[in-house]
């Protein structure tokens, strides 16, 4: 690699041919304000369209500022990144951003976590020179995420997201000059659009044009209506990443204070979505141990391999995009939603509460989750198995009304017998983890011998596409993973051509997981955050001293009590769901 | 063969073909059908004449006959009177703007007199749908010597050396484009012809992909020879669907003829060209932009480098000329690398083409030399200013351009002095500005249409150039402070120093031009409320001067609203309130009484 | 249409056509060229101006003369009739009149080939609005 020297604000330096001058300053601690530009680092995704201008400096000899994020370094280069032409620049392009953009700060759902309000501030701007016709655009509500195109500043970040990393293609810049703005083709609603809700755009708008819907107000009239009983889930990557909202260092794992918080904020009981994972290993394990069996004893019937159905952007992705495909995932409903359903049976008759009356919130690290409590086949005469699916930042504002300090919070215990948990069942916050939690249920159920060891390096990590093959005692399985639908989509596509070599596969929606949900704190384009996260996540499980979801008693004892056996017809008519054509 | 002792030529560009050029075409074929005279007279529908003010435009050869603004009507009457009788249809020859003598020889018309015509040298001239007219000009003989005779580097050496630059506008060495082309390594490298013609006013390219398609698929073959490239993309807008049927029925007969296909003249050489059909975008003719529109993708630009030499279409190496510069490979070939350079000034060779409209008396399409001055333009191709009004500026370079006031006049018109004057070649429209032209409105005009067509993706372009325009108007309405000028030069600045693409890049330009030289005009809509032009409507009132009304009724009865009021032989007064500021009044009254204020 | 397979062929092909063109060639750049204007109004044709025309074109082609042959409305000498107007390049114009055939031959092979004056020009009278 040839190496260039060049000085930037007076400093020499030497750097790889190929730098940018960005990455090139960051290294000497020169760090030039970006807007648009963001980049997940080892996670194969950047967004760098050079559009928003901030990062404009200059470089001696250019004719025109040049933009830090996508020029590369050559020989001699003399940059100057805050020489008065470039700070009047920048702060002129921020103000032209300002001149466009609703001045509702106070009021704005990203207030203190926007990043172009931060530039402002960053810039010191204190006064918008330009002033002019602000664009109009309405305002689109769909079961998961609120677009107010009006705040969209045209960084491509959620394009990016929705194209290039998972293929989706719902949103994408339409029209020209001043009417530009990142829409759906022809401005129609999300909700008439193939929008997974994966939540992704969400998770990387520096504005507030793009938000989750906000459900806090009703969960708070529920809480204060005495003739209800609410009780919560928490999904497992809620508890590595909750923290964040309070200063903590992320990866922080805040299990007992979020069990705390939760009992403090009123919630009659306080349960785990992690339950419900075991529960969906029983299901899905024992289906998937079911087409094993029947595909090696040679059943051309049987269509292998089996995709995870946790993640129900993933379900909606391929509803939309491989119809065809639609009878090869598992019809194991997702946690959330088997907790939902047991939760307003089981649990219901246990504490007898009529079903009308028990409300069920679940905490998702999600937007998605938002849409799948709406799904019609999980209600009930109209009553939703789950009536509420809170996003972790929805989460911490309740604890926020609640006027509770969170970090000085004692830790605290789930309730039983819906909080009970195995390690396998945390895992299923990260990348690789439902097919981990699986291997290491129906391995046991397979071979009849117990687990040589319960962690399995090869199926972690954060590569987009991963693939192992487990010695089921001399039967080797093989696994794919895939995090980001782009990299599922690759999948499919293997198995559309009948060229997929494996028996399993996992799918999750977001890059990393669940631990990288879009309605996770916003990351700010810090993908080290989500490796923190991924650590907590697997440290938990490795703190726990049951580690297989077959081996949670109360699993056990809820099949003794009310559903038989997995795959039962209760467990089917309770726990599994089916998948329409939606192309 | 028939051989013809006459030929009719009858325009087919589009303009002429609006008006009726089609029927005319029939006319005269069933006329001379009459005679019995088909197998001695031949009628060609050819391309554009460039004349276009006075089309429909016929004319006769040999004898060099220019008739203008011929009706179907007129085809008979000159065939009953020119073809039979030898007598030329004085009533329809073009007239000297001067003498107002009807000038029988093209040759002596001033409008033809300066020009060399290069890229155009076929348009009015041969049947654009037949090969074999083309091939009867040195058609494709470029190609052929270029395959058998010469190396692709030495092709390039010619180019290089005739000191071709590129004619879409920026004006970048059209030799060095190939040969950074050439050397980029891929399995598959791609030859584009940009047909996005967008500069309001500029229509160059479409006629000559109307009166000259093969030029253009010719000097894409031998760019294709030079760099590597076996597939040619013309992209054109779907607005031209003249120059893309030509140009279809030109491509099918190249390949008819194996000079476009596999193999072409026994050489093994492969080439062979497509069409992309772009909706219009201005923005699409920056070369980027134009390769994203063409692979699909939302036509805006991207950061160069990477340039399309080496990552263009489908991340290909690709070499994107415009239609005008390929026109001028051929004859470059042909003709020799020396002819070419001595024709131009020292760092620009060669011809431009422009198109002549706003304010003169002949609007058209001219290809001169570069080095030519604008006086020579104005006043010897295109007869004066109209009206014999006084010349006030010519805007150059479209949108991205500015504007050349008086004292430019005697410059000799190339890239380099253009931009030393403070605007630039574009793509080569001209507009003709007289003192009845606000300056102003002028800036604001072309910043509207930048604005339109901005593609959004960057802040400067997207919000600078709104807020500019909102400036503009403020001042057009009469709102605008002083503090105002020093903001609009402020931001263009910034805009110029911050677009990601040279349309944001060069949309201040306008206004800077403007602001740099009718300072005074600018002033005065911002200190006395005043348009000097009298054109910014907020500003003007009209009055009627009661020592020189005749009460002659002829403002009242034309005031499409009813403002003017007053009885016959009486003074006539227009109550403000209800005048819509039309000007009629003023043009129609014949007693110079109705005043502009 | 058959493909052109080589630069010989396309030459070739190129020299056949160049006659579909040549009229205009020649219009566009006249001034090298032997000019022949036939007069051929009413008394003209009357008086065979067409046939000379025709033998015109015919003999010059036939032995190799660039030339341009157009007409032209009546010159005013209708008792002389045909009439054409000569005009070798560089030389001022003549008319000759009562140009049959045998005329158009001789003014051929004496005033073309060898530039002799011949009997029979007459005075010019007239403006043409070419050269007014």
């Amino acid at each position: 690699m040839e190496m260039i020297n060049l000085t930037i604000d007076n400093k020499p330096l030497v750097v790889e041919q190929g730098t940018t001058v960005l990455k090139a300053a960051s290294g000497i601690g020169i760090d030039i304000p970006t807007l648009c530009y963001m980049k997940l680092e080892d996670m194969n995704i950047e967004n760098k369209p050079g559009g928003c201008r901030v990062c404009v400096v200059e470089i001696k000899g250019r004719r025109n500022l040049a933009p830090a994020c996508c020029t590369e370094v050559s020989e001699g280069m003399e940059v100057n990144t805050h020489s008065i032409r470039a700070i009047n620049a920048r702060r002129t392009v921020v103000e032209l951003i300002l001149s466009d953009h609703p001045a509702d700060c106070l009021i704005c759902a990203k207030s203190g976590n926007c990043d172009l309000q931060d530039m402002a501030h960053h810039l010191g701007v204190r006064q918008i020179h330009y002033q002019g016709e602000k664009s109009m655009y309405r305002e689109d509500t769909s079961p998961a995420i609120i677009r107010e195109i009006n705040k969209c500043i045209m960084c491509r970040r959620c394009e990016t997201m929705c194209n290039d990393v998972q293929t989706v293609g719902v949103l994408s810049a339409i029209n020209r000059g001043f009417q530009a703005v990142v829409a759906p083709a022809f401005e129609m609603n999300l909700d008439h659009s193939v929008c997974t809700y994966c939540g992704q755009c969400v998770a990387v708008c520096p504005t507030g044009a793009l938000t989750e819907v906000d459900e806090t107000g009703a969960v708070i009239r529920a809480l204060s209506d005495p003739s209800k009983t609410v009780i919560v889930q928490t999904a497992p990557a809620v508890r590595a990443a909750l923290g964040e909202e309070f200063g903590m260092e992320a990866g922080t794992l805040v299990t007992g204070k979020m069990v705390a918080a939760l009992r403090s904020l009123g919630f009659n009981y306080v349960f785990d979505t992690d339950f419900a994972a075991d529960l969906t290993i029983m299901e899905e394990g024992t289906e998937l141990l079911n087409r094993l069996s029947a595909f090696m004893a040679g059943d051309k019937t049987v269509k292998l391999p089996i995709l995870t159905s946790c993640c129900p952007a993933w379900v909606k992705f391929f509803e939309h995009h491989f119809p065809e495909l639609k009878d090869i995932p598992s019809t194991a409903r997702s946690p959330q939603q088997m907790f939902g359903s047991i939760a307003k049976t089981y649990f219901a008759d246990k504490i007898k509460v009529k079903r009308e009356n028990l409300v069920v919130v679940s905490i998702m690290p999600c937007v998605a989750k938002k849409y799948e409590s709406s799904r019609p086949e999980f209600s009930v005469n109209g009553n939703p198995d789950v009536d509420f699916a809170l996003t972790t930042r929805e989460l911490a504002r309740l604890i926020n009304l609640g006027n509770i300090d969170f970090k000085s919070l004692p830790d605290e215990e789930f309730d039983q017998p819906l909080g009970e948990s195995t390690g396998a069942a945390v895992i299923f916050g990260t990348t690789g983890g439902v097919i981990e939690a699986a291997v290491r249920t129906a391995y046991e159920v397979f071979t009849g011998l117990p687990l040589p060891r319960v962690d399995f390096e090869e199926l972690r990590g954060m590569e987009g596409l991963r693939k192992a093959t487990i010695d089921f005692n001399g039967t080797p399985i093989h696994i794919g993973i895939a995090h980001g639908l782009g990299n599922a989509r690759k999948l499919l596509e293997d198995i559309q051509a009948g060229n997929s070599e494996f028996h399993a596969i996992e799918i999750m929606s977001c890059p990393g997981g669940c631990i990288g949900g879009g309605g996770q704190p916003y990351h700010h384009g810090d993908a080290e955050i989500l490796k923190k996260r991924q650590r907590a996540i697997y440290s938990e499980d490795t703190s726990k001293t049951i580690r297989k979801s077959h081996e949670n008693p109360y699993i056990s004892k809820l099949y003794e009590e009310f559903l038989c056996a997995p795959m039962s017809e209760k467990a089917h008519h309770l726990l599994h769901t089916k998948y329409f054509d939606r192309s | 063969m028939a051989e013809y002792n006459m030929h009719i030529l009858v325009c087919g560009g589009t303009g002429c073909k609006a008006s009726q050029s089609e029927l005319i075409k029939t006319n005269f074929i069933n006329r001379l059908n009459e005679y019995g005279l088909d197998d001695e007279i031949q009628v060609v529908m050819t391309g554009c004449f460039g004349f276009c003010e006075k089309g429909p435009i016929v004319k006769i050869l040999p004898d060099n006959t220019f008739y203008t603004h011929v009706s179907p009507e007129d085809a008979y009457e000159i065939v009953d009177e020119h073809v039979i009788k030898g007598r030329k249809v004085e009533r329809l020859l073009y007239k000297d703007p001067e003498t107002n003598e009807p000038v029988g020889d093209s040759k002596g018309m001033d409008f033809y007199k300066k020009q060399i015509r290069i890229a155009l040298r076929n348009c009015g001239f041969i049947n654009p749908e037949n090969i074999e007219e083309y091939i009867g000009r040195d058609g494709y003989a470029a190609l052929g010597a270029c395959l058998s005779e010469k190396t692709p580097d030495e092709v390039i050496k010619t180019i290089k050396d005739s000191g071709l630059r590129g004619r879409g506008g920026g004006g970048f060495p059209t030799g060095l484009k190939w040969e950074l082309t050439r050397k980029s390594v891929s399995d598959q490298k791609y030859v584009v012809c940009n047909a996005d013609e967008g500069d309001p006013g500029a229509f160059m390219d479409r006629s000559i992909l109307e009166g000259d398609p093969h030029s253009v698929l010719e000097a894409m073959a031998i760019c294709g020879y030079c760099i590597g490239a076996d597939k040619g993309l013309v992209y054109i807008r779907a607005e031209y669907p003249l120059a893309i049927e030509r140009l279809k029925t030109a491509i099918n007969q190249a390949q008819e003829y194996g000079l476009l296909g596999t193999d072409i003249l026994g050489t093994g050489f492969n080439f062979d060209v497509e069409i992309r059909y772009g909706a219009g975008a201005f923005v699409c003719g920056e070369e980027t932009a134009l390769i994203h529109s063409m692979e699909g993708l939302r036509g805006e630009p991207t950061v160069k480098p990477p340039f399309p030499a080496e990552k263009g279409y489908n991340g290909k190496p690709t070499n994107v000329n415009n239609v005008e510069t390929f026109a001028n490979i051929p004859p470059i070939i042909n003709k020799g690398a020396a002819w070419f350079a001595s024709i131009g000034t020292e760092k620009s060779k060669g011809t431009k083409v422009f198109a002549l409209a706003g304010n003169i008396n002949n609007v058209g399409l001219i290809e001169v030399p570069m080095g030519i001055t604008l006086w020579e333009i104005i006043y010897d191709i295109g007869g004066g200013i109209k009206d014999g009004r006084e010349f006030k500026a010519v805007q150059t370079g479209g949108p991205s351009g500015g504007c050349l006031t008086k004292s430019f006049l005697d410059t000799p018109i190339d890239y380099d002095n253009l931009i030393a004057a403070g605007s630039m070649m574009g793509s080569g429209g001209m507009i003709v500005l007289d003192d009845s032209n606000c300056m102003v409105a002028i800036a604001k005009f072309y910043l509207e249409f930048t604005l339109d067509e901005s593609c959004g993706k960057c802040t400067p372009c997207r919000i600078g150039n709104k807020r500019l325009f909102e400036i503009l108007e403020k001042i057009t309405n009469g709102e605008g402070t002083p503090e105002d000028l020093s903001r609009l030069r402020m931001l263009s600045n910034v805009i110029k120093d911050t677009s990601l693409c040279g349309l944001g890049q060069t949309s201040p330009n306008p206004v800077l031009s403007t602001l740099d030289n009718f300072y005074d005009e600018y002033l005065a809509h911002v200190t006395s409320a005043s348009c000097p032009a009298g054109q910014c409507k907020s500003l003007v009132h009209y009055t009627i001067d009661a020592e020189q009304c005749t009460g002659c009724t002829l403002c009242f009865r034309n005031c499409p609203v009813g403002a003017i009021s007053g009885e016959k032989r009486s003074l006539h007064y227009i109550d403000q309130s209800l005048c819509i500021k039309c000007g009629v009044c003023f043009e129609k009254c014949k007693f110079d009484a109705v005043l502009i204020a | 249409m058959n493909k052109i397979k080589s630069l010989a062929d396309l030459k070739k092909l190129q020299a056949e056509v160049q006659s579909k063109i040549k009229l205009r060639e020649k219009g566009d750049h006249p001034e090298n060229l032997v000019q022949i204007k036939v007069s051929m109004a009413t008394c003209g044709i009357a008086s065979g101006a067409k046939e000379t025309m025709n033998y015109l074109i015919e003999e010059l082609e036939h032995q190799g003369i660039d030339a341009l042959v157009t007409q032209t409305g009546c010159m005013g000498y209708c008792y002389a009739e045909p009439t054409i107007e000569l005009t070798i390049p560089g030389q001022d114009p003549v008319v000759y009149g009562f140009v049959n055939k045998a005329k158009a031959q001789e003014i051929i092979d004496k005033h073309i080939k060898l530039n002799e004056m011949l009997d029979g020009i007459i005075p010019i009278t007239y403006i043409t609005i070419d050269n007014r």
